[in-house]
């Protein structure tokens, strides 16, 4: 099957799950949604061996072919360990999510359909080669991830996390796409792998630096690096399916995806590498340190993974140095890349287990208020074991995947005094000093998640909800995926060929040209040498820390929340909403004439322009029909009547005039040779003065003297500027004709192949019959319009007025 | 007689507008009468004023002797909708009256919202 086909599926078959949830709504929905994914991963993972291999699959579908745009799905290393952890997490979700989500209470068929619509994104966002269909896939896990954010619309702060995580990863979408314009004027091309393969060129460009930037935007807000982290943790008001998948499994890995998939076009910048580097550096020990703050367990977990997100970030960029250095391959900079993508499956895997025991807590006890837990391992001995190998992975204590991931990240960060560029040999050594500290952190949040809520004084009375544990299904998947933080320690070498070389040498294409030659072999015993020390550290400090930590806790509380970049951003909502409605409040006044004026005004202007730019206007005086007496005084009397009507004091009279006005034409059509036209005018007419005297003759509440119109100098101003305008399009239209009229075809085929002698009668049903009826169905609506308008009674009763 | 024609087109057209910038509900209706008046001439006018014939086939005319027939195809569909429109904005006004009690463009501002 075509691949690119494959990224559609999920949202192909989001459309049967609203009528799957109404008829068969005794089957939980998520039961048929599980198919979805369950298939999917067992199809990308069949193409596995081929990839280990440095295969790749192209597969490419025409979309907007006049403007080269394409849905292309390219399958390498990297990508289809993106896609694999997308379906396979995505697998276990849904799977969780059944037992979590109660069939009888919740809208499944809305939480579904978002999470299949974010499927198909996610999978487009890292399987696509072409940058603007990038881009579409970005924009729709947006836009899925603030539905599903939003699942409970009903809560102020689920609307309210929604907006913020829209506006921000918006913002950021909207930059990216400003980086990837310029990235395809430079390149001449949308295609990712074709601009990697013209990247020494690209450094050159002009515009070079303003993508690289740009773009970094694009993924620092979609994977809530510091200052755009803010997001994440209000994200955490989605249902916990959501955040395990969402916000710490997929979606915000894309900007790492973007980082590490675009690393080979701009690694070559300093920039990049500074920016990549030192922005999640940052982020990580930033979010480590305010992990520790949070009361919410969940608010805790999304701290927690916007540093491991930094870390991720932070080692990508170091990544890079190895484009700088001749034969990377055989320094320790090669680890840092390897690292990357390591530490970012083993994150999945004990992240999305602690969200879900953290839903799972929420479920059992009724909260999440880590001051309450406590206690709870006798009551609920599975979820504390899930908890405990998830927290000490994270922690980076053996024998739990974190605990290699982290050895390297630590060894990735010394092996930057090999580097000597971009001043790099001053500074390298604030990034192990930095990485420390942020582990060490990491370390303690890690044990203050589990061991406050697992350990301690149980206080049943805290808690809304009798504690016990959870059912049976819904812990089949943090059970899994615990068991995968173990398995994964024993066997890191065996994942690494499988994943994680296949991905690094898509990164770094020109260090290794297939996945074999990735020279990277992981142990978790490497002799006792720097990060041995630095681990050991880490242990120790942090759990001298954790101990003491109800001493200094409250130190927290000194910070003040009026500075912090939350405050920032409700800050600037404020202001532009308010700027906005007063900017718009200008010029919307809610007079009609206001607008009226505007666009006549606007009009007249753009219209005087064309004549003026294009030369347009002329007159031709060779071809015109002579004047004759008879046109001469219907004129005069369609003008008098006109200025009776801007004259005439009382409505009578202008109504008579206006119909004054209507014969006149009717005998111009008349002279001028229009039979037909002049009838129906004359009818029309005659309708239309009957109609006006009876909607406001026989209204007896209205009197029938009014003031005189006033004379307004402005309303003046801008109807000679109309009138004079119609004049000179009407002289510039009958003087020139660009092209011959279709008329001669009319009048030479009428008889012949319409078989009719009124040409303007065959024209009207033969020639141009659709428009005649169009011009039918106007009359007909408006019909109705006018029934509605007449039976409509507007009373007002008690109560309807809701809104006000 | 053609740029006579313009120059009452261009009158037709002010007064219009005039009229849709004024106060009085009645006076826009009657203003976008007149506004399509206008242009049904500028129609005719654009496709030029010559023909000695109607357009209808008969013995001993030529081809050329007849009136444009498009632009007159053309008008003969505009009134109709121009009248539909019409009578749809005279209810409109009517029953506006009728619920609010005025027909005072500047008192119809429903936008209190805003306030």
């Amino acid at each position: 099957m075509s691949l690119v086909f494959l990224i559609f599926i999920p949202i192909l078959a989001a459309l049967f799950i609203p009528l799957l949830f109404k008829r068969l709504g005794q089957i939980h929905t998520g039961w048929f949604v599980l198919l979805v994914p369950a298939a999917l991963f067992l199809y990308y993972a069949t193409r596995l061996p081929s990839v280990m291999e440095g295969g790749t699959y192209v597969s490419e579908l025409s979309w907007i072919p006049s403007l080269d745009i394409a849905f292309v799905a390219y399958l390498d290393g990297l990508s289809l360990l993106f896609t694999l952890l997308i379906t396979g997490i995505g697998a276990l979700v849904v799977l969780y999510s059944i037992f979590y989500l109660d069939k009888h209470r919740e809208q499944l068929h809305n939480f579904y359909v978002y999470l299949l619509i974010f499927m198909s994104a996610m999978l487009g966002v890292v399987q696509s080669d072409h940058l603007i269909t990038l881009y579409l896939f970005w924009e729709l896990t947006s836009i899925s991830s603030f539905l599903l954010i939003a699942y409970w619309y009903t809560r102020d702060r689920s609307r309210f996390g929604a907006l913020k995580s829209m506006m921000i990863t918006v913002f950021g979408g909207l930059m990216m796409l400003g980086g990837f314009v310029l990235l395809s004027i430079m390149g001449g091309t949308y295609s990712i792998r074709e601009l990697i393969a013209q990247a020494p060129e690209l450094a050159q460009h002009d515009f070079f630096i303003w993508a690289l930037v740009l773009v970094l935007l694009g993924a620092f807000t979609k994977s809530a690096q510091f200052p755009f982290y803010i997001w994440l943790p209000d994200a955490m008001e989605a249902p916990t399916p959501v955040s395990a998948y969402l916000h710490s499994a997929t979606m915000v890995k894309a900007g790492i995806y973007l980082v590490a998939r675009l690393t080979p076009v701009f690694a070559l910048s300093e920039v990049w590498m500074w920016l990549v580097a030192g922005v999640g550096l940052f982020t990580m020990v930033w979010a480590s340190f305010f992990a520790l703050k949070q009361k919410d367990l969940k608010g805790i977990l999304a701290f927690s993974t916007v540093s491991q997100l930094g870390l991720i970030m932070s080692l990508l960029g170091v990544g890079a140095a190895a484009y700088h250095v001749e034969g990377a391959a055989d320094t320790y900079l090669k680890y840092a890349a390897f690292a990357a993508i390591f530490h970012l499956i083993n994150h999945a895997t004990f992240k999305g287990s602690l969200f879900m025991i953290a839903g799972i807590i929420d479920h059992e006890t009724g909260t999440r208020d880590i001051r309450k837990l406590g206690g709870l391992m006798s009551l609920m001995p599975v979820s504390f074991t899930v908890a405990l190998i998830g927290s000490l992975s994270m922690a980076g204590l053996p024998p739990f995947n974190g605990f290699l991931s982290k050895e390297m990240f630590l060894t990735a960060m010394l092996s930057l005094q090999e580097f000597n560029m971009f001043s790099m040999d001053v500074w390298w050594v604030l990034f192990p000093i930095i990485a420390w500290i942020g582990s060490v952190f990491t370390f303690i949040y890690s044990l203050y998640f589990v061991f406050h809520t697992f350990a301690g004084k149980h206080q049943p009375e805290e808690l809304p909800k009798q504690a016990h544990e959870a059912p049976i299904g819904m812990l089949i998947s943090p059970v899994f995926l615990a068991a995968l933080v173990v398995l994964i320690f024993f066997i890191p070498n065996l994942i690494g060929d499988w994943l994680v070389k296949p991905a690094v040498a898509a990164i770094q294409p020109f260090l290794y040209d297939s996945p074999q030659n990735v020279d990277i072999h992981v142990s978790a015993w490497h002799g006792f040498n720097t990060e041995l020390f630095m681990t050991l550290g880490i242990f120790a400090i942090g759990g001298l820390m954790f101990w003491t930590l109800r001493k200094w806790q409250h130190l927290y509380d000194v910070y003040p929340d009026s500075i912090s970049l939350n405050r920032l951003y409700d800050e600037m909502m404020l202001l532009s909403y308010g700027g906005a409605n007063r900017f718009s409040r200008i010029y919307m006044t809610g007079f009609i004439r206001s607008y009226l004026v505007y666009m006549f005004s606007f009009m007249t202007f753009i219209v005087l322009l064309t004549l003026f730019l294009n030369e347009a206007f002329q007159i031709d005086f060779s071809n015109l029909a002579p004047i004759g007496v008879y046109e001469i005084v219907i004129l005069l009397a369609l003008v008098g009547a006109t200025l009776t009507i801007l004259g005439s004091k009382s409505r009578l009279t202008a109504i008579i005039a206006l119909g004054a006005v209507g014969y006149s034409v009717a005998l111009l059509f008349v002279i001028f040779r229009a039979p037909d036209l002049a009838l129906t005018q004359l009818v029309i007419e005659t309708i239309s003065v009957a109609l006006f005297l009876l909607a406001f003759y026989h209204l007896p509440q209205i009197s029938r003297k009014e003031e005189r119109m006033k004379f307004r100098f402005g309303n003046a101003l801008v109807a000679l500027g109309v009138g004079v305008t119609m004049t000179l399009v009407a002289l510039s239209a009958h003087s020139q004709k660009s092209l011959p009229s279709i008329s001669e075809f009319y009048k030479e085929t009428v008889y012949k192949e319409a078989g009719g002698g009124n040409i303007v009668n065959v024209i009207l049903v033969d020639y141009r019959g659709f428009d005649t009826l169009f011009e039918i169905a106007v009359l007909g609506i408006a019909g109705i319009g006018i029934i509605t308008m007449i039976r409509l009674r507007l009373t007002k009763k008690e109560g309807q007025h809701e809104n006000k | 007689m053609e740029i006579v024609m313009s120059v009452a087109i261009g009158l037709l057209f002010m007064a219009a507008v005039y009229l849709m910038l004024s106060k009085s509900l009645i006076r826009i209706i009657i203003g976008t009468g007149l506004l399509s008046h206008g242009a049904h001439l500028l129609l005719l006018t654009m496709g030029g004023l010559g023909g000695t014939a109607p357009p209808v086939v008969a013995d001993g005319v030529t081809v050329s002797d007849y009136a444009d027939p498009l632009p007159q195809a053309l008008i003969l569909t505009a009134i109709v909708i121009s009248f539909a429109v019409t009578s749809f904005f005279l209810v409109l006004a009517y029953r506006a009256y009728q619920e609010l009690g005025t027909d005072n463009m500047e008192l119809l501002r429903g936008t209190e919202d805003y306030e």
